[in-house]
C-alpha cells in the first residue's frame, strides 16, 4: 500500500456519485473536525481504516453537531432540529453502520436518534478497534513502542456508565502488551474529567478545585507515562490537567486510535 | 384484666392502622402529583432488577462494611417481623405466646433464631451510630444533613436498639415467670441471649415480673406501630419503597435522555414533516421541562420518597467532590420536601402551587446546583436502589433553557454556534472538512 493512500478520505457524496454505498460511515464529530489536537486522532483513525482496507466514507461538510451539548444544556428544541436534519442526511445516503471516535456522538446517535426515527448500528471506535484486533486485521506486532510501557486508561462517562463499555478500550491496550495501570477510581467508579453535560462549553461553578485536576491526580498517581483516553473532551481535560501539574514532558495523553496507529508504525 | 387488654389492643391496632393508612394515601397522592410515564414494559427485566438490586442488595455490596451491617438489619427486619404475627394474634385473642404449644421444640429454635437476629440488629445499629456520630463518615456530615436529617438518622437507629432491648426484656421475664406460673406461662425452653438477663429478674415478686413482662410486650408492639408510622414521615421509607422503586427504574442505557414528544411535534412541523393529528395543538399545554414537582414524573417523586439519604451519590459526584454546591442527595431531599409541602397545602384545602414557591429556586434546588452537573451518571450508578437524580437535574435545565432562556451565557453562545455554525464552537461550517483536505495537501506537498 502506498503511503498516500493512508490519507484517503472519501465523502459520502463522492461515494454516491460513484454509485457506491460504503460499509461504514465514520462520524468525525465537531471536536474531531475542528479541535487541533483531536484532528490528529481523526487522522490516526483514518490511517488505520485505510491500512486495514475498510470501505468507509465521511460526511465532510454535510456533517453537523449531533446536538448532544444542546440537549445536555437543556435546549431540547435545538437538539431535535440537529438530530432530524442529521437523520435526513444519513437516510439520504442510506447509512446503516456508523463508527465514531466521540463517546458523546456515539451515545446520542445510538440511544437518542431512534426516538426521532434514526435507526443505525452505532459503534464506538474503541469497540471497533477491538473488533479489528480480534479479527486479526490489525496486528500489533509486540506492541511496538508501547510494549511494557505503563499506560493508564481513563474511562469516559459516556462510554462507561452511560453505555457499559468498560472492557473494549482495555482489551485494545492489553493487545499492545502494555502494562495497564488502573486508577483507584475506575470502571463503574471512574471519575468524570469534568467536561460532560455541556460543561466543556462553560466555566465550572464556584468550588474549591477543578474536576480535571482531581482526575489528573488519580492518573498521575498510578505512575503511568501515558494516559489513554477515548473521548475528545476527556483528551482536552486531561491534557490541561497534566499541563497545570507541569508533567507534559514526562506524561503524554493519547487516544486509543493514536496508540494503535503508532504501534503499527503508520 | 385480659379483656381490658384485648380491648386496648384493638384500639391501638385500629388507631395505628388508621394513621398509617392516612399517611400512605397522602404519599400516594403526592407521588401522583407527577406527570405520567410508562414503566410497565419488560416485566421480566423489571422483576429481575427488583430481585437483584432491592431484595438481593446487589449494589449495596460495592461497599462491604456498611453493606454487611445493613444486611444484618435488613434480615432482622424481615424475619423478626414474623414474630409480630404472634403479637397481633395474642393481642386480639387475649392469648399468651399462642405458637409456643403447637410448635413445641421448633418454637424454641425459632425464638432463639430471632434473638440472634435481634442481637445482630442491635450490634449493627450501634456500629451505624458510631459511624455517624463518632467516626463522622464524611457523607453523613454534608451541609444538607444538618438539623432534622441527621437527627432522623440517629432516631431510627436508637428506636431500633430500644425495640430489640424490649424483646430481650420480655423474653427474660417470661422465662422467670415460666418457673413461677407454668400453667399460664408455657415452657418455651431456654432462650440463649435473653437467658443471660434472667439473673437480673430472679427474686423479683411475681406481680412486678408480670408488670415488667406486660410493659415490655406493650412497649414492643406499640413501638413497632409507632415506628411504622414514624417511617412514613422519615427518610426511612426505603424499607418499603426500595422494591417498587427498583421495579420501575429505568432500563435503557444510563446515557439515554428521554425524548420530549411535544418538542418533536413542533420541530417536525417546522421542518415540514408529517405529524400525528395533523399538527393540532395539544389540549393541555404542558410546561417545557420542570420548575416544580408537578412538572416532574411520578417516578422522580417516588425516587425522592425512596431515598434514605445515605449519600453514596453525593460522595461520588465530581461536582460535589470539588466543592461545588451540587449534591445529588440534596436534589432528592428537596423534591421530597416540596412534594410534602404541596401535599399539605392540598390537604388543607388550599389551591396547590399558589404559594409563590418553586422547586427550581434558591429555596430548594438552585440554578447554581443544576448548572454544575456533568451528567456523568456517577450518582445513578452509586445509588443502591437505582434512584436517578440526573433525570431531575436535566428536566430542570430544560425549563431554564426552553421556558426562561436563562441558561448560563456561555451555553447560550454554544447554542447559537450550533444554530449558525453547526458546531458548538464558532468555526465556519465550510472549514469542517479541512482536517482532511489540508492534511492531504500537506502530505502531497511533502511527497
Amino acid at each position: 500500500m502506498s503511503n498516500t493512500n493512508l490519507f484517503n478520505v472519501p465523502t459520502m457524496a463522492q461515494k454516491q456519485a460513484a454509485g457506491e454505498t460504503p460499509e461504514i460511515l465514520f462520524w468525525v464529530g465537531c471536536a474531531g473536525s475542528f479541535d487541533d489536537r483531536y484532528r490528529r486522532v481523526t487522522q490516526a483513525f483514518v490511517k488505520i481504516l485505510n491500512h486495514v482496507g475498510v470501505d468507509f466514507a465521511v460526511l465532510g461538510d454535510e456533517e453537523s453537531c449531533t446536538g448532544d451539548p444542546a440537549r445536555r444544556g437543556g435546549n431540547e428544541f435545538l437538539f431535535q432540529m440537529q438530530a432530524m436534519s442529521n437523520i435526513q442526511v444519513m437516510d439520504m445516503y442510506q447509512v446503516k453502520k456508523i463508527v465514531t471516535a466521540c463517546p458523546h456522538c456515539f451515545n446520542t446517535l445510538k440511544n437518542e436518534y431512534p426516538d426521532l426515527g434514526g435507526n443505525y448500528e452505532v459503534i464506538h471506535h474503541s469497540t471497533y478497534l477491538q473488533q479489528l484486533i480480534n479479527q486479526g486485521k490489525v496486528k500489533l506486532q509486540g506492541g511496538g513502542e508501547f510494549k511494557g510501557k505503563k499506560i493508564t486508561y481513563h474511562d469516559s462517562c459516556y462510554l462507561g456508565r452511560a453505555n457499559d463499555i468498560y472492557e473494549a478500550p482495555r482489551a485494545v491496550l492489553e493487545a499492545l502488551d502494555a502494562d495497564l495501570m488502573e486508577m483507584k477510581r475506575c470502571r463503574t467508579r471512574g471519575l468524570c474529567c469534568g467536561a460532560g453535560g455541556a460543561q466543556m462549553f462553560k466555566d465550572a461553578e464556584p468550588g474549591n478545585k477543578e474536576i480535571n485536576i482531581e482526575r489528573t491526580e488519580d492518573a498521575l498517581s498510578t505512575g503511568a507515562d501515558t494516559i489513554a483516553v477515548a473521548c475528545p473532551f476527556c483528551m482536552t481535560m486531561m491534557r490541561d490537567g497534566v499541563k497545570s501539574k507541569e508533567k507534559e514532558e514526562s506524561v503524554q495523553v493519547k487516544d486509543l486510535a493514536e496508540i494503535v496507529a503508532e504501534a503499527q508504525g503508520i | 384484666m385480659a379483656i381490658i387488654q384485648q380491648i386496648a389492643f384493638v384500639i391501638v391496632l385500629g388507631v395505628a392502622t388508621w394513621l398509617i393508612r392516612k399517611r400512605v394515601l397522602r404519599i400516594r397522592d403526592n407521588i401522583r402529583l407527577g406527570r405520567s410515564v410508562d414503566r410497565t414494559d419488560n416485566f421480566g427485566d423489571r422483576w429481575k432488577t427488583m430481585l437483584l438490586v432491592a431484595f438481593g442488595q446487589q449494589k449495596m455490596f460495592k461497599r462491604f462494611i456498611p453493606a454487611f451491617f445493613h444486611f444484618l438489619i435488613y434480615a432482622g427486619f424481615l424475619l423478626i417481623n414474623i414474630e409480630v404475627l404472634e403479637f397481633v394474634i395474642d393481642g386480639l385473642a387475649g392469648t399468651h405466646r399462642i405458637f409456643a404449644e403447637p410448635l413445641g421444640g421448633l418454637y424454641n429454635v425459632a425464638l432463639n433464631f430471632f434473638e440472634f437476629l435481634a442481637a445482630a440488629v442491635m450490634l449493627a445499629c450501634v456500629v451505624f451510630l458510631v459511624r455517624r456520630n463518632v467516626i463522622k463518615v464524611e457523607r453523613f456530615t454534608k451541609p444538607e444533613m444538618n438539623g432534622w436529617p441527621a437527627m432522623d438518622g440517629n432516631l431510627i437507629l436508637v428506636i431500633e436498639v430500644i425495640l430489640m432491648f424490649a424483646i430481650f426484656t420480655m423474653n427474660a421475664t417470661d422465662q422467670v415467670l415460666q418457673k413461677l406460673d407454668p400453667e399460664h406461662y408455657h415452657d418455651t425452653g431456654r432462650f440463649i441471649i435473653s437467658g443471660l438477663l434472667v439473673p437480673l429478674f430472679e427474686g423479683i415478686d411475681k406481680g412486678a415480673l408480670v408488670a415488667i413482662e406486660r410493659f415490655a410486650w406493650w412497649f414492643h408492639i406499640i413501638g413497632i406501630f409507632a415506628f411504622a408510622l414514624y417511617v412514613t414521615y422519615s427518610k426511612h421509607l426505603h424499607i418499603a419503597l426500595a422494591f417498587p422503586n427498583t421495579f420501575f427504574s429505568k432500563l435503557q442505557p444510563k446515557g439515554q435522555m428521554d425524548n420530549m414528544e411535544e418538542v418533536t411535534t413542533e420541530v417536525k412541523m417546522m421542518m415540514g414533516m408529517p405529524v400525528e393529528n395533523g399538527g393540532e395543538p395539544p389540549a393541555e399545554v404542558k410546561t417545557l421541562g420542570a420548575k416544580d414537582v408537578n412538572d416532574l414524573t411520578w417516578m422522580n417523586i417516588l425516587n425522592a420518597y425512596s431515598c434514605t439519604e445515605c449519600g453514596r451519590c453525593t460522595s461520588e459526584c465530581p461536582a460535589n467532590l470539588t466543592g461545588k454546591k451540587l449534591s445529588p442527595r440534596k436534589v432528592m431531599m428537596d423534591v421530597r420536601d416540596r412534594a410534602e409541602e404541596v401535599g399539605q397545602q392540598i390537604a388543607e384545602g388550599k389551591e396547590a402551587f399558589q404559594d409563590g414557591k418553586l422547586l427550581l429556586s434558591d429555596e430548594y434546588i438552585s440554578k447554581e446546583e443544576i448548572n454544575a452537573c456533568t451528567s456523568c451518571n456517577a450518582c445513578v450508578e452509586a445509588c443502591p436502589i437505582n434512584i436517578n437524580p440526573l433525570d431531575i437535574i436535566l428536566q430542570l435545565r430544560r425549563y431554564t433553557a426552553l421556558e426562561e432562556s436563562s441558561s448560563p451565557a456561555s451555553w447560550n453562545s454554544m447554542f447559537s454556534n450550533i444554530e449558525t455554525s453547526m458546531a458548538p464552537w464558532k468555526f465556519p461550517p465550510t472549514d469542517r472538512f479541512k482536517w482532511a483536505t489540508e492534511w492531504k495537501e500537506k502530505q502531497e506537498a511533502e511527497g
